[in-house]
C-alpha cells in the first residue's frame, strides 16, 4: 500500500538565494507518524534529484507536526539569475506532495 | 506615548501587491500601525539604476499611489505608516510623500526617512569580504556591483517613530523589523528584551508577507478551501506589552485565518528553525505553538530567541548580464515532436549565427518547465516550448527570442503563438558587514 504525502499534509515553499525550503504540514496525529517516519532525507532527495544538486537538510517541528526540508542548489543558482520561469521555485511544494510513502 | 496594546496591519506583502486590503484596514482595523513590506531582494539594485538615471526616482513605483489611497485615513485616525518602499532612495520619497499629503489637502505630515542601508561605498573599500554562499572574496563582483545594501534592525525604525514620524520611509530594513520598530516603540520594549523581540519577530515573520496567512497560497480545492478568495483580507497583530500576541483580519473580508494558514507562514523561507537570524535576535521557534482563539483569530506561544549577531546582512546586486528568451505552442497529433524538432532547429540557428552561451534552458510547458522531465510523463496534448539562455552579451540573448519568433514561418507545421522577452540581469548575493560600519540614520523631511 502507498499513499501520496498530498493525502496526509500540506505544504509551502520559499526561496532563498539558490535553496528552496519545503515545509510539509501534516493534517492529523496518524498522519505525523507516517510523514515522520517515512519522508526522509534521502526520499526527498530522490524526489528532486533532476532539478537540484542538494543536499537535503530535514528538520522537525512536532508541536506544528511539522517538517522542514531545507533542498540546496535547487533553484537555478538562484531567483535572480535562474533561466526558469518559476524562479522562486513556489511551484516546488507540489512536487514533495506528489511524492509517493508506503503505509 | 507608551501603551499597554498596539494593533500593527500589514497593508502589502511585495512590491505588487493588491491595494483594496491596506485601505480596509486603514478604514476598518482600528489600527495603530500600518506596515507595508515592498522590497524583494533585487528591487534596490534595480532601484538605484533608476535613481542614477533620474535623481529624483528610486522608490519603489507604486508608492505614491499606496499611501495617496491609505493617507487620509491614516491621518484621520492617527495610525502611522512604516514602509521600506523608500528602495533606493528614502529621502527623495520622504520628499515626495510629504508633497503628495499636501496636494491631498491633508495637514504636513512628520515624513522620517530612515538612511545608512545604502553600505555601495563601504563594501566597495573592503574587497576582502567573503560572499557567503562560496567564501570567495567580494573583490571580483566590485567591478559589476550595482548596489549594496545592509538589512537595518527594529532599532532605527524605533528611533524614526520616536521623533514623531506619522510616516517612516526607509531602504532596506529586515522585513520582520519593521513590524518590531512599532512594538518597541509603542509598547516601550527595551532592545535586549530577548523574550519580546522572539514574539515580536515570529510576529513580524507572520505578517510580512500580507494575505501569505490569510489565505493567499493556500488554497487546493477540496483539500484545503479558502472562503471569497477575491477579497482576501491583509492581517493585522495585537501585541501586548507583555509579548503575548493574537494575529486577525478585518471582519467580514474574505480569507481565513487559522492555525494552518498561521503554520505554513511560519516556515516559509525559514532553514534552522532554531537559527532564524534577523538583525534584532536569533529566533528560535522549535518550540511554537499556534492556538485557535476564535474565528479568525489565532494565538501563539513558545517563541524564544538568542542574543542579535555583531553583524548586517548585505545584498549585493550586481550586473550579470542579460537573459533571452523565446516561446511557441503546438497542439494535437505530434504536438511534442514538433516541439522538439524546433528546439532542434532552434539550437542549430543560433551556433550558425556564431552564437554561444555559458547557459541554455529549455522547457516544454504543459510537461516539464515547472517540476522538469520527471520518469513517465504523460504527452500532452498542448505543449508550449520554451527556450532561454543568459549572455553576457545583449546580443546574443536576443538572438534567442528572435529565433524563436522566426518559427512562424520558418519552423514545423502548426506552431503558433510565439513571445520573446530580453531582459537585463541584476544578480544578488549576500555577504556579512560588522556592525560598528555601518550608520543607519533618521531624517527628518519638514520641507513645504
Amino acid at each position: 500500500m502507498s499513499t501520496k504525502v498530498h493525502e496526509l499534509a500540506h505544504s509551502r515553499a520559499g526561496d532563498k538565494g539558490n535553496t528552496s525550503n519545503v515545509s510539509v504540514i501534516a493534517y492529523d496525529q496518524p498522519a505525523w507518524d507516517i510523514l515522520r517516519r517515512e519522508l526522509t532525507e534521502e526520499r526527498v532527495m530522490r524526489a528532486y534529484a533532476h532539478l537540484a544538486s542538494g543536499p537535503v537538510t530535514r528538520y522537525e517541528l512536532p508541536r506544528l507536526r511539522a517538517l522542514n526540508f531545507v533542498i540546496e542548489g535547487a533553484l537555478g543558482g538562484g531567483v535572480t539569475i535562474s533561466l526558469a520561469r518559476d524562479a522562486h521555485g513556489k511551484t516546488l511544494s507540489y512536487l514533495m506532495l506528489d511524492i509517493d510513502l508506503p503505509v | 506615548m507608551t501603551k499597554t496594546r498596539v494593533r500593527i496591519g500589514a497593508g502589502a506583502g511585495f512590491s505588487d501587491d493588491r491595494f483594496e486590503p491596506a485601505l480596509e484596514l486603514a478604514e476598518r482595523g482600528e489600527l495603530d500601525y500600518l506596515v507595508f513590506e515592498c522590497l524583494a531582494e533585487r528591487t534596490i539594485a534595480r532601484e538605484t539604476l533608476s535613481r542614477i538615471k533620474d535623481p529624483e526616482t528610486g522608490y519603489t513605483p507604486y508608492m505614491r499611489d499606496r499611501l495617496r489611497m491609505v493617507l487620509p485615513a491614516c491621518m484621520q485616525a492617527g495610525i502611522r505608516i512604516v514602509t521600506n518602499m523608500g528602495a533606493a532612495n528614502p529621502l527623495g520619497a520622504a520628499r515626495v510623500i510629504r508633497r503628495d499629503a499636501l496636494s491631498l489637502g491633508l495637514p504636513p505630515p512628520v515624513v522620517a526617512a530612515v538612511v545608512g542601508d545604502d553600505v555601495t561605498e563601504i563594501v566597495r573599500a573592503h574587497p576582502e569580504l567573503r560572499l557567503l554562499d562560496t567564501g570567495e572574496p567580494v573583490e571580483t563582483l566590485l567591478p559589476r556591483m550595482a548596489a549594496a545594501n545592509a538589512y537595518l534592525g527594529a532599532d532605527i525604525v524605533r528611533e524614526a517613530l520616536a521623533r514623531d514620524a506619522q510616516i517612516v520611509v526607509t531602504g532596506r530594513v529586515a522585513d520582520p523589523s519593521m513590524f518590531v520598530g512599532c512594538m518597541l516603540h509603542g509598547l516601550g520594549w527595551s532592545y535586549d528584551d530577548y523574550p519580546r523581540l522572539a514574539a515580536g519577530t515570529f510576529t513580524g515573520h507572520l505578517l510580512e508577507c500580507a494575505a501569505q496567512v490569510t489565505g493567499g497560497c493556500f488554497a487546493d480545492p477540496g483539500k484545503k478551501d479558502v472562503p471569497d478568495m477575491a477579497r482576501i483580507g491583509f492581517p493585522y497583530a495585537d501585541v501586548d506589552a507583555d509579548g503575548s500576541v493574537r494575529l486577525g483580519k478585518v471582519a467580514g473580508s474574505g480569507g481565513r485565518l487559522d492555525v494552518a494558514t498561521c503554520t505554513e507562514q511560519a516556515l516559509y523561507e525559514i532553514h534552522d528553525p532554531a537559527r532564524y537570524i534577523t538583525p534584532d535576535c536569533v529566533l528560535d521557534i522549535t518550540e511554537a505553538e499556534f492556538e485557535q482563539l476564535g474565528l479568525d483569530r489565532v494565538g501563539f506561544r513558545g517563541t524564544r530567541a538568542a542574543a542579535r549577531t555583531d553583524t548586517y546582512k548585505v545584498v549585493v546586486g550586481y550586473h550579470d548580464g542579460w537573459i533571452g528568451e523565446g516561446e511557441v505552442g503546438y497542439a494535437g497529433p505530434n504536438a511534442l515532436a514538433r516541439a522538439r524538432l524546433s528546439e532542434q532547429i532552434v539550437r542549430e540557428r543560433l551556433k550558425l549565427r556564431g552564437f554561444s552561451y555559458p547557459e541554455i534552458r529549455v522547457d516544454y510547458i504543459g510537461m516539464s518547465s515547472l517540476h522538469g522531465m520527471g520518469a513517465g510523463r504523460p504527452e500532452p496534448y498542448e505543449v508550449r516550448l520554451r527556450v532561454a539562455a543568459r549572455s553576457p552579451d545583449k546580443k546574443a540573448a536576443q538572438a534567442v527570442g528572435f529565433e524563436m519568433r522566426t518559427l512562424n514561418v520558418n519552423g514545423p507545421a502548426g506552431g503558433g503563438g510565439t513571445l520573446e522577452a530580453l531582459r537585463e540581469v541584476i544578480g544578488v548575493r549576500s555577504l556579512l558587514l560588522p556592525r560598528h560600519l555601518v550608520h543607519p540614520e533618521v531624517v527628518i523631511e519638514e520641507r513645504p
